[in-house]
């Protein structure tokens, strides 16, 4: 009954040289995470859960090509994530709109250009 | 102090039971034991309720400490584990009700278990990571430019460097494709995974090899060796051996052989 100790058959004389690194967290965090047998448990948190709740996570981790992958794209919808005040435009929008009906025709045409000008870039 | 909720599984060996489980702490600190069903032996901890809580585990899942900390303890004790067996590593998470559960578990997927554990048997994972080498090209913006085209010229110049990067990460992205097939050849089986985002490996280099090697134990120092031959070789890569890991991504082994 001996503790087990690092490095002992199995790790070659290349250990401790320049090219061998200690684990990093996000190579342990991608091993247990992702990788490792799956069995079902009685506290059910599937695959995809996971991946979803450790989103923020995984952004980082994986990379963007991976998450499309598995379905996690909320990013490139977001707005503000994307830097595209949509609503903003949108409430700009509405106002215009209604100022139109209103019959205050001169704010219209000033800012409904600069919606035009956005809705071309999505 | 725990309320023993329930009970986490971090690995499965075939019997007899591992040496110096005694002396490792789990998830949360507590106690590592074994549980012994079909010629098996599952490597466990009781957990309280605050980990065994399924609302509370998605909770957990998404607090990053927690997270960092399960995760080490996790690898932790199924690397101690894998040092003096044969180990077959299970995904962070996997909780059941009681000791029973567990022992019908292993009743239950005997076969595969023990096939996995066969298949598993005196080879090791490595981990291999490649990165685009920089050559020094992003450096060349320091010559001075005429006033009134300095704007233009910069722009040309911000244009050419990102072309080249582009074009280096490309030639790099095909040494990297021909050393994982030469590593392959030395290996029992081999598994690309998604490169790191370099906001996580800390590094602007990009990552243009992220793989698992699962190598005999008596070709580990041949492997290692070609390692650094390869980068030495290969002036647009550098590689990065890093283990020896518990078999995390060669758990599934048998299921992809059968």
């Amino acid at each position: 009954m001996t503790t087990p100790t690092p490095g002992s058959s199995a790790t070659p004389e290349l250990t401790g040289s320049r090219n061998h690194e200690p684990a990093n967290l996000a190579d342990v965090l991608e091993r247990v995470l992702d990788k490792g047998l799956v069995v079902a448990g009685d506290i059910q948190v599937n695959l995809l859960d996971i991946e979803l709740l450790t989103i923020k996570l995984r952004l980082v981790i994986a990379s963007l090509e991976t998450a499309r992958e598995v379905g996690i794209d909320w990013w490139e919808r977001d707005p503000w994530l994307r830097g595209d005040h949509r609503l903003e435009r949108e409430n700009r929008r509405l106002r215009d709109r209604l100022a139109e009906i209103e019959g205050d025709g001169d704010r219209r045409s000033l800012e409904s250009d600069d919606v035009r000008e956005g809705a071309r870039h999505d | 102090m725990t309320d023993d909720a329930a009970v986490w599984l971090y690995a499965v060996t075939r019997g007899p039971e591992p040496g110096g489980l005694a002396a490792l702490s789990g998830v949360a600190g507590a106690p590592v034991r074994a549980v012994a069903a079909a010629g098996l032996v599952a490597v466990v901890s009781s957990v309280s309720s605050a980990e065994a809580d399924e609302q509370q585990l998605r909770q957990n899942l998404e607090d990053l400490d927690w997270l960092a900390a399960t995760a080490r303890a996790h690898d932790a004790v199924v690397g101690a584990v894998t040092r003096s067996a044969t180990t077959v590593p299970v995904r962070i998470a996997t909780i059941y009700h009681d000791d029973d559960r567990i022992r019908e578990m292993l009743t239950e997927h005997q076969a595969a278990f023990s096939a996995t554990v066969d298949l598993l048997t005196g080879r090791t994972e490595w981990g291999v990571k490649a990165f685009a080498a920089s050559n020094g090209s992003d450096t060349s913006s320091g010559e001075a430019v005429s006033g009134e085209s300095a704007g233009r010229a910069y722009l040309l110049r911000r244009r050419a460097q990102l072309r080249a990067r582009e074009a280096a990460e490309h030639l790099a992205a095909g040494h990297a494709d021909r050393v994982h097939a030469e590593l392959g050849t030395l290996a029992v089986a081999a598994r690309r995974h998604p490169p790191q985002h370099s906001r996580l490996t800390g590094t602007r280099a990009s990552m243009v090899l992220n793989a698992a090697y699962l190598v005999d134990d008596t070709s580990a120092d041949d492997f290692a060796a070609t390692v650094k031959e390869l980068d030495e070789q290969r002036a647009l890569l550098d590689l990065h051996l890093t283990g020896p890991w518990p078999p995390y991504s060669f758990s599934r082994i048998a299921e992809v052989s059968a």
